[in-house]
């Protein structure tokens, strides 16, 4: 029978889901053995059932004045348990390395004597911040959440694409991706073992709370949105709600006494800890650009009191410059003494001189990034660009060489996605989500696959034409144990947790005895019949005064 | 107002809520079925079908959520089922034809005719949504187009006791399989009360916060504490005469006593005894059911036709 895999392409490119030989590769085989089950309108179905919930759940973005919701593939992304356990710790190390580097950047810069970096590098950078010198973390941590983006390469290595400490995005899909996946596809989850990614509100809390201010014993936690209009916004209210704590404006807080607050009906209440998604530009107008509106002014001064903590610190954009990024194994080593577990990908450094040279000349091969640019903006793809782009480019790298890094062409991995009433191989990469309490950096179980939807292409963002797949990682954790209200542990009232000395019946459930009583319903039916039929002929006749209880 | 319409009014506001508190039970579980890959699955069921008086002969056959839906969500006939008592309540409203809205019968009718329709056929959680939906819109036509009279107080009472007791019933779930049970989060969604626990407690969850959120908490409406509430203050609006002392009333004497045991109890005490605390609430529910009958809805005595010897 023809399946909706027939004809499944082979490329150069990595497939997660095939190996070279065209055999299945082993994580995969449930998800294949489901798939290949529906035919393609049940796919379909699914893929509309899927969209619905995002409609539903208000995860859309406009499309030219219309509510599109997200597109959410169908097929989800699936890690082992081994690889995602290199995964996970390779992140975990890259974070370490990164919040030791910016501790040393805004301090004493042993990094910069010890000839590891070069000062320029760090003074160059137009997120070095020298306001935030002297804002000295409580807990030592500046990057709350980081995000790591990640991607495959030809031979299934996976190699770090760009760092995220400043304010990554993408996580409430996660969330979100995996609600509609569990709702659409129950019997993947019962036949795999998922790990849950619910986990990472509660997470993220705890690392806020950790830090507060000190000498707060109880801090107050909020959100800090630019407000509905930014794309972001649904993120910033799903992680509001879900660690029930208040999701603020520029315009609900104000500075006063070098504390902050915000306005509520019952008059001011402190706020300690503010998890920002506002850009470090627009934060405070008073030290950075002055007709920021989505700011709080004199919020900065407050920091430096150390009387409210920014997560994540202001600054932290000289860690993920994309040019520090080529120094981030040095870093690994230097400040960790380990060997880096995850492989940076290939980059040329323009400032030097031979870089240069080679990468002008084979600038159509190449792709070349601006260093402080996010969501795919500015990117070069030589193979894809047209001779003007091409000359254009080099101009602009001559002039600017700081201002730039160029790549290989890393042909990313690609999974099975529905595309037109068949699976078709699509280019992924994966952002992975770590929080930093100050004890221990909590990777996520997963993270955001984002996938570019058009053939071929290379670029997989949101906003150009991507969408995002659900990322499972199997297995691996043992059964949670301890109290969860099962009392296992004092054995009040539960055993192993189920409860099975309790073969006493549940509590009979009431119901209207004239709906039961079938018996006397149908005689009492039947003489009202009976009644109808007498009327009908004119015959009247007395209603039988006895009937028995309803 | 009429003994049997009184009945009937009753048996709306429990049959719908009946329904919809089902369905939220029955969404949590089967949820937690697919997504959890520690469940067992038989175990589960099992545990699930004897709280909903359903219980099953341990025979060595193997209970699945198909079973569990059979009886629970899709059986037509037993009123103790989602599409059971979807139809009960479109009988019983026809029986108060005279005295519900149009509006509401029309609403109860047209559920009731979907119930057999393609619904049926539609994925749980689908399924499920439909239930919720059309209690809230039952819920919302009552809401807006009764008279606060007696229809309104006996529709209410129904109400408020099949919540107190189907909330009982839904925390017996989790105490009955602990670690393999929905967990309690799970649990105060199910009651789209999740975010409001979080409110209240900003964030600070607990599994003791959660359960003493679903069963304390005077503010949140489906609370166990609320729902009580609710009933009493239903029936004291149908006999607002008190004596001077203690509560003539039988039912609502069962239904404050349970009540404040658990108000008056510290949160430590009612947790650590909370199967039987729970089971007092549902056994409270049922004894307050019946002293409302035996008040409210006297049926008359079963008269026998003796044939007399000549």
């Amino acid at each position: 029978m023809a399946d909706l895999f027939d004809d499944y392409p082979q490329s150069r490119a990595f497939d997660e889901m095939l190996d070279a030989g065209g055999q299945l590769r082993p994580p995969y085989e449930r998800v294949h053995a489901t798939m290949t089950s529906l035919t393609s309108a049940e796919v379909s179905s699914r893929a509309e059932a899927l969209a619905r919930s995002y409609l539903a759940q208000g995860v859309t973005f406009d499309f030219a004045g219309e509510e599109r919701p997200f597109p959410l593939d169908v097929v989800p992304r699936v890690l082992e348990t081994d690889e995602w356990a290199t995964i996970s710790a390779g992140v975990a190390q890259r974070v370490r390395a990164l919040e030791a580097f910016l501790a040393d950047v805004y301090g004493r810069q042993q990094v910069v004597a010890d000839g590891v970096v070069p000062q320029r590098l760090v003074l160059s950078s137009p997120d070095y911040h020298r306001e935030a010198h002297g804002i000295e973390p409580v807990n030592g941590v500046r990057a709350h959440v980081s995000g790591i983006d990640l991607v495959r390469d030809e031979d299934g290595r996976f190699r770090v694409l760009e760092d995220n400490v400043r304010v990554p995005s993408g996580v409430s899909y996660v969330i979100s991706n995996r609600r509609a996946m569990v709702q659409t596809f129950p019997e993947l989850f019962s036949s795999l073992r998922v790990q849950p990614v619910i986990d990472y509100p509660r997470r993220l809390l705890a690392a806020l709370l950790a830090a507060g201010p000190e000498g707060v014993p109880d801090p107050t936690v909020v959100v800090l949105t630019p407000g509905v209009y930014n794309s972001a916004y649904y993120e910033h209210s799903l992680l509001a709600r879900l660690m029930g704590v208040e999701l603020v404006e520029g315009r609900d807080l104000f500075c006063a006494g070098g504390r902050v607050y915000m306005r509520t009906t019952q008059g001011r209440r402190r706020v300690d800890v503010i998890y920002r998604r506002v850009d470090d530009e627009f934060l405070d107008p008073v030290q950075f650009r002055a007709d920021s509106i989505l700011g709080v002014p004199g919020l900065m001064t407050c920091a430096r009191l150390g009387h409210v903590t920014l997560a994540n610190a202001v600054g932290n954009g000289v860690a993920d410059d994309k040019l520090v990024y080529t120094y981030v194994p040095d870093l690994i080593r230097y400040y960790l003494s380990e060997e880096p577990l995850i492989e940076n990908v290939d980059t040329w450094r323009l400032q030097e001189p031979d870089a240069l040279a080679e990468v002008l000349d084979r600038l159509d091969e190449l792709v070349v990034k601006p260093v402080d640019g996010s969501g795919g903006k500015g990117i070069l793809v030589g193979p894809a660009a047209s001779r003007d782009e091409l000359t254009a480019m080099r101009a602009r790298l001559q002039a600017d060489p700081r201002g730039w890094i160029a790549q290989p062409v890393v042909q990313l991995s690609t999974t099975p996605t529905f595309v037109d009433g068949a699976f078709r191989p699509r280019h992924v990469d994966l952002r992975p989500f770590a929080v930093n309490d100050g004890e221990d950096v909590w990777v996520l179980p997963g993270g955001l696959t984002r996938v570019a939807l058009p053939e071929g292409q290379l670029v997989v963002n949101s906003s150009q034409g991507g969408g995002s797949k659900d990322t499972w990682v199997l297995g691996g954790r043992v059964r949670p144990s301890g109290d969860a209200l099962g009392r296992a542990s004092d054995g009040t009232w539960s055993a192993d947790g189920v409860d099975r000395s309790r073969d006493a019946p549940g509590v009979p459930i009431a119901t209207n005895p004239a709906d039961h009583d079938r018996a006397s319903h149908q005689q009492q039916q039947q003489q009202q019949q009976q009644q109808e039929h007498h009327d009908a002929t004119g015959v009247a006749a007395a209603m039988p005064t006895e009937v028995d209880p309803c | 107002m009429l003994s049997r319409i009184a009945e009937s009014l009753f048996w709306i506001g429990r049959y719908v809520e009946r329904a919809d508190d089902t369905a939220r039970i029955l969404d949590t579980h089967v949820q937690m079925l697919s997504e959890d890959p520690w469940a067992e699955e038989d175990l589960a069921c099992r545990s699930l079908l004897t709280v909903m008086d359903h219980p099953v002969a341990d025979d060595g056959s193997l209970v699945d959520r198909g079973m569990v839906l059979r009886l629970l969500a899709h059986d037509q006939v037993n009123p103790s089922s989602i599409a059971g008592s979807l139809v009960a309540a479109r009988e019983n409203a026809r029986r108060a034809r005279e005295i519900v809205s149009t509006e509401l019968w029309e609403c109860l009718n047209t559920t009731r005719n979907q119930v057999s329709g393609t619904i049926r056929l539609a994925r749980p959680h689908e399924y499920f949504s439909w239930v919720r939906e059309r209690a809230a819109i039952v819920a919302g036509l009552m809401d807006s187009a009764t008279s606060r009279d007696a229809t309104w107080h006996f529709m209410m009472l129904g109400r408020s006791i099949e919540r107190a007791d189907m909330t009982a019933r839904l925390i017996t779930t989790q105490t009955r399989l602990g670690h393999a049970g929905p967990g309690w989060t799970t649990l105060l969604r199910s009651c789209g009360a999740y975010e409001s626990f979080l409110r209240a407690h900003s964030g600070l969850a607990s599994d003791e916060r959660a359960a003493g959120f679903l069963l304390l908490d005077r503010l949140f409406p489906r609370s166990v504490v609320y729902a009580l509430e609710n009933a009493e203050q239903c029936l004291r609006e149908l006999e607002p005469v008190e004596g001077r002392h203690g509560v003539a009333d039988e039912a609502r004497r069962e239904l404050g006593m349970v009540r404040t045991s658990l108000e008056y109890a510290t949160l430590r005490d009612v947790l650590s005894d909370l199967p039987d605390a729970m089971e007092r609430v549902q056994l409270a529910c049922s004894r307050a059911s019946d002293a409302i009958k035996a008040r409210y809805f006297p049926s008359g005595a079963v008269t026998t036709w003796v044939g007399e010897a000549l």
